[in-house]
C-alpha cells in the first residue's frame, strides 16, 4: 500500500513536470515573469548597476520580452551565467531565454538543440590605433606593430586579412587583455585588434579615451544574439518578432517618447499594425494587441537601447557601424510586420 | 669603611657578593643593541637589512601614495576620480553590493539580524566560560533554520513580515559567509563520521567511507561545482530544478567533509592503542568509547588542521563565481564591468583582499588561542 502511494506520488510528479514545459508562454503567465539568462558581466551588455538593478543592451531585450507578454518590463528575473553553464541552463529549462551576447555559430544552432530568433549586436574583430599614427583606415597599417592574444582565432583572423590585402605586420604576443592593453598604452605596439566591444571596453579604462580610435574595418564574423530552446516554435516567435518589433520601430521612428501618440495619430498602415492599432499580430502571438506598443513605451526601439548602453554618449563609446539599419548603411534588417 | 665611599676607584676591592651591579658594555642594550643583534649581527645580514629598508622604502611610499594621499574617496561614476592614485568612490557607491550582493534594501534588517545571530551562535561554541552558554547554546542548534528562514524568506507574496527573497540576490559578503558557515559547520560532524567510518572494522561501512572520501578528494572543488551546477540540472527531468545554491551548498560541504575526514583520522591514529583498550577494558561502549575518550584527545590534537582546513574552505567560497554566484570575489569582478566602473580592478581587489584577510587572520588568531588553552602537559 505504501509503495503503491509512493509510486502513485512519483508518477503524479512525473506528469506535472513533463507537463509543464509543454507551453512556454503559458508557464511564464503562470508565474508572472520571464527568467532570462545574462552574462556575470559585461560592459554595456549586462550589469548590475549602482542600485544592484541589472542593466545593459542585452538585459533590454529581456525587459523588452518582459514588456510583451505582461505589459511591465520589471516583470523579470534575470540569471547571471558563465560562458560554460548558460547552455545547459537553457537547455535543462532554469531559464526561458538566453540573452548573453552569444555568438550564432552552426554547432549550436543544430547540434545543441536551440534556436536562435535573430542577432541584436554585429561584433567582429576589429583595430584600435593612437589617433597621433594619423591612420583612418585598416588598409593603411602595412607594416604596423599590432599586439595579440595568443592562440586565439583573432591571430588567424589577422593573419588571413593582412595577407589578402597585401601588407606585412609585425605581431606583439600577449597573453590577456588587461596585459594587452598595457603593452598598448606603453605603445610597444601601434594597434591593438580583438573583438570590437571589446576593444571599445578597453578604450573607456585608458587615461585618455579620445586619443584612440576605432577604425571602421570589421574582419570577422561574431553575431551575437538571444537564444530559445527548439521544440517550442510559439515562444521562439515571441523571442524573435520581439527584437524584430525594436528594430521596426527604429525603422519606422516610433520611439518611447512618441509611441502613444503614434498610435493614434499616424497614416502609417505599418505603424499601426506595429502599435496594435490595427489587425491581430499580438493575437496570433498569443499576446495582447499592444504588445509591441508596450515594449516600445517601456524599452525603446532598438536605435535608443543601443544609444542607452553602448553609444557614443556612453564611456563605451561605440559607433553603430554594421549594426546601423540597412536604409543608414548598416546590415540591421528585420522581416517586414505585416 | 672610608674604601666603600670612594665609589669605583679603580684597584677597589670588595668583600664577597658585595659588589654593585655594573652598567652593560655599551652598545649591547636598548635601541642600539637590539638593532646590532638582530639587524647588524654580521656582514651578510647587514647587508640584507639594508636591502631590505631599501625595498620597503621603495615600495611603501608609492603604495600609501596609491592608498590613501592621491587617492579620491567620492564620487558617482568613474570619471568623477581625477587624483593619480585610487578611485575609492566604488567603493562608497558599492559598498552595500560588496557585503550583501543585490538584497533588496528594505529587507537589509534581517541580514543584520541573521548575522547579529551568527554572532550568538558563534560565542557558546568558541568560548566556554560565557553566561548564559545553555541558551545560546540553543540558539547555536537552531541557527540553521533560523538563519534560512530570515534570509530566504517565508512567504511569496510581499505582505508578508519575511518575503521571500530568492537567492540569486544574494551576494557578496553575505553569499561568501554562508557559504564558509555552512561548510564549516557541516564538514565537522560529516567529517568525524566518515573518519570514523574509514577506521571502522565493518567491511561495508569502510569500503563506503574509503570510497567516497578517495573519491572526492581526487577531483577539484571546481569540477564538483561544475557538475552541480551544469550536469546535475540534466539528470533532472525538464522543469524540475532545485536552486543552484543550494546544489552548491550541498557540493562545498561534502567536499570539505572528505578533507575534514582525513585531518581527523590523523588526530584519530596519534592516540595510542591504550586509550582504546583501557576505555574498552572500563566497559565503555563505542559511542562512549568515541565521545568521552578517543575524539576529545584526537580533536585537540588537530586543531591546526581543522582550522587550516575551515581558512582553506572560506578562500575557497571564492570558485563559487564559475559558476555564477556572485559572492564577494565574483561581485569584485563584477562591479567593474559596469561602464561607469570599466577598470577599476585594482580598487576593487584590494578592498576585497582586506576583507578575507580580516576573517582568516581572525580564524588563525582564535586557534592559536585554543591550542595555548587546552593544552594540558602534552605540548611538544
Amino acid at each position: 500500500m505504501k509503495l503503491g502511494k509512493f509510486l502513485f506520488a512519483a508518477a503524479a510528479v512525473t506528469a506535472l513536470s513533463t507537463g509543464a514545459s509543454a507551453g512556454t508562454l503559458d508557464d511564464i503567465k503562470a508565474k508572472g515573469f520571464v527568467q532570462c539568462g545574462v552574462t556575470t558581466g559585461l560592459a554595456g551588455f549586462a550589469a548590475p548597476n549602482d542600485q544592484g538593478q541589472w542593466a545593459g543592451f542585452d538585459v533590454d531585450f529581456c525587459r523588452a520580452m518582459a514588456a510583451a507578454i505582461f505589459g511591465d518590463a520589471a516583470k523579470v528575473k534575470y540569471t547571471p551565467t558563465t560562458s560554460k553553464e548558460r547552455f545547459t541552463a537553457l537547455q535543462s529549462g532554469e531559464i526561458d531565454v538566453l540573452a548573453r551576447n552569444t555568438t550564432w555559430t552552426f554547432s549550436r544552432d543544430v547540434n545543441l538543440g536551440f534556436e536562435f530568433v535573430g542577432v541584436n549586436y554585429y561584433d567582429g574583430q576589429g583595430f584600435m590605433v593612437r589617433k597621433s599614427l594619423g591612420v583612418t583606415s585598416a588598409k593603411e597599417l602595412d607594416g604596423a606593430s599590432v599586439c595579440i592574444q595568443t592562440g586565439t582565432t583573432t591571430e588567424l583572423n589577422l593573419a588571413d586579412y593582412f595577407r589578402s590585402n597585401g601588407m606585412s605586420y609585425e605581431s606583439v604576443v600577449i597573453e590577456t587583455s588587461a596585459e594587452g592593453r598595457g603593452v598598448y598604452e606603453e605603445e610597444r605596439c601601434d594597434v591593438y585588434t580583438t573583438d570590437a566591444s571589446g576593444l571599445a571596453a578597453q578604450r573607456s579604462t585608458m587615461a585618455d579615451p579620445s586619443e584612440h580610435i576605432l577604425l571602421p574595418e570589421i574582419i570577422s564574423k561574431e553575431p551575437l544574439g538571444p537564444l530559445v530552446r527548439h521544440g517550442d516554435n510559439q515562444w521562439g516567435d515571441i523571442a524573435r518578432w520581439t527584437l524584430n518589433a525594436m528594430i521596426v520601430a527604429e525603422e519606422l521612428g516610433v520611439t518611447a517618447g512618441n509611441a502613444a501618440d503614434m498610435a493614434s495619430t499616424s497614416k502609417n498602415p505599418e505603424v499601426l499594425r506595429l502599435l496594435g492599432a490595427e489587425g491581430d499580430m499580438g493575437a496570433q502571438l498569443g499576446l495582447s494587441a499592444d504588445w509591441a506598443k508596450n515594449i516600445v513605451m517601456q524599452v525603446g526601439n532598438y536605435g535608443e537601447s543601443y544609444e542607452r548602453n553602448l553609444g557614443t554618449t556612453t564611456p563605451l563609446a561605440l559607433e553603430r557601424g554594421l549594426n546601423a539599419l540597412w536604409t543608414d548603411g548598416g546590415i540591421l534588417y528585420a522581416p517586414p510586420m505585416r | 669603611m672610608s674604601d666603600m665611599t670612594q665609589g669605583n676607584a679603580p684597584g677597589q676591592h670588595y668583600p664577597p657578593g658585595q659588589h654593585p651591579d655594573m652598567p652593560p658594555p655599551p652598545g649591547t642594550v636598548g635601541f642600539v643593541g637590539w638593532l646590532r643583534n638582530n639587524l647588524f649581527s654580521s656582514i651578510p645580514n647587514s647587508i640584507l637589512t639594508i636591502l631590505a629598508i631599501y625595498l620597503l622604502y621603495a615600495a611603501i611610499p608609492p603604495i600609501l601614495g596609491w592608498a590613501f594621499f592621491n587617492a579620491d574617496f567620492e564620487g558617482a561614476s568613474r570619471t568623477d576620480c581625477t587624483a593619480a592614485g585610487a578611485c575609492w568612490a566604488l567603493i562608497d557607491v558599492r559598498g552595500k553590493q560588496f557585503l550583501y550582493g543585490f538584497y533588496p534594501d528594505e529587507e537589509l534588517w534581517r541580514v543584520y539580524v541573521a548575522g547579529f545571530i551568527l554572532l550568538l551562535a558563534i560565542l557558546p561554541v568558541l568560548f566556554d566560560k560565557i553566561p548564559f552558554r545553555k541558551l545560546l547554546f540553543a540558539n547555536t542548534i537552531l541557527l540553521p533554520v533560523t538563519g534560512f528562514f530570515l534570509l530566504s524568506g517565508t512567504s511569496g507574496s510581499p505582505e508578508a513580515i519575511l518575503p521571500t527573497v530568492e537567492t540569486p540576490q544574494w551576494g557578496g559578503l553575505l553569499l561568501t559567509m554562508v557559504i564558509g558557515v555552512t561548510g564549516i559547520v557541516a564538514s565537522l560532524p560529516i567529517g568525524i563520521a566518515l573518519a570514523l567510518g574509514r577506521r571502522s572494522n565493518m567491511p561495508v561501512v569502510r569500503t563506503m567511507c574509503v570510497t567516497f572520501i578517495e573519491f572526492v578528494r581526487g577531483v577539484p572543488l571546481i569540477t564538483i561545482l561544475f557538475m552541480s551546477s551544469v550536469m546535475v540540472p540534466l539528470f533532472l527531468p525538464e522543469g524540475v530544478n532545485f536552486d543552484k545554491l543550494l546544489r552548491c551548498l550541498i557540493g562545498v560541504s561534502l567536499f570539505s567533509a572528505a578533507y575534514m575526514a582525513e585531518v581527523i583520522r590523523g588526530g584519530l591514529q596519534a592516540i595510542p592503542k591504550g586509550q582504546y583498550e583501557a576505555a574498552a577494558a572500563m566497559g565503555l561502549s563505542f559511542w562512549k568509547m568515541m565521545y568521552f575518550i578517543i575524539l576529545p584527545q584526537a580533536l585537540r590534537i588537530v586543531i591546526p588542521g581543522i582550522v587550516n582546513t575551515f581558512i582553506g574552505l572560506f578562500k575557497d567560497t571564492s570558485l563559487v563565481l564559475i559558476i555564477g554566484l556572485f559572492d564577494l570575489l565574483g561581485i569584485a569582478k563584477t562591479v567593474v564591468t559596469d561602464a561607469n566602473w570599466i577598470g577599476l580592478i585594482h580598487e576593487s581587489y584590494a578592498f576585497v583582499a582586506v576583507i578575507y584577510w580580516i576573517f582568516c587572520f581572525g580564524m588563525s588568531r582564535y586557534s592559536i588561542w585554543l591550542e595555548a588553552k587546552l593544552h594540558t602537559g602534552h605540548k611538544r
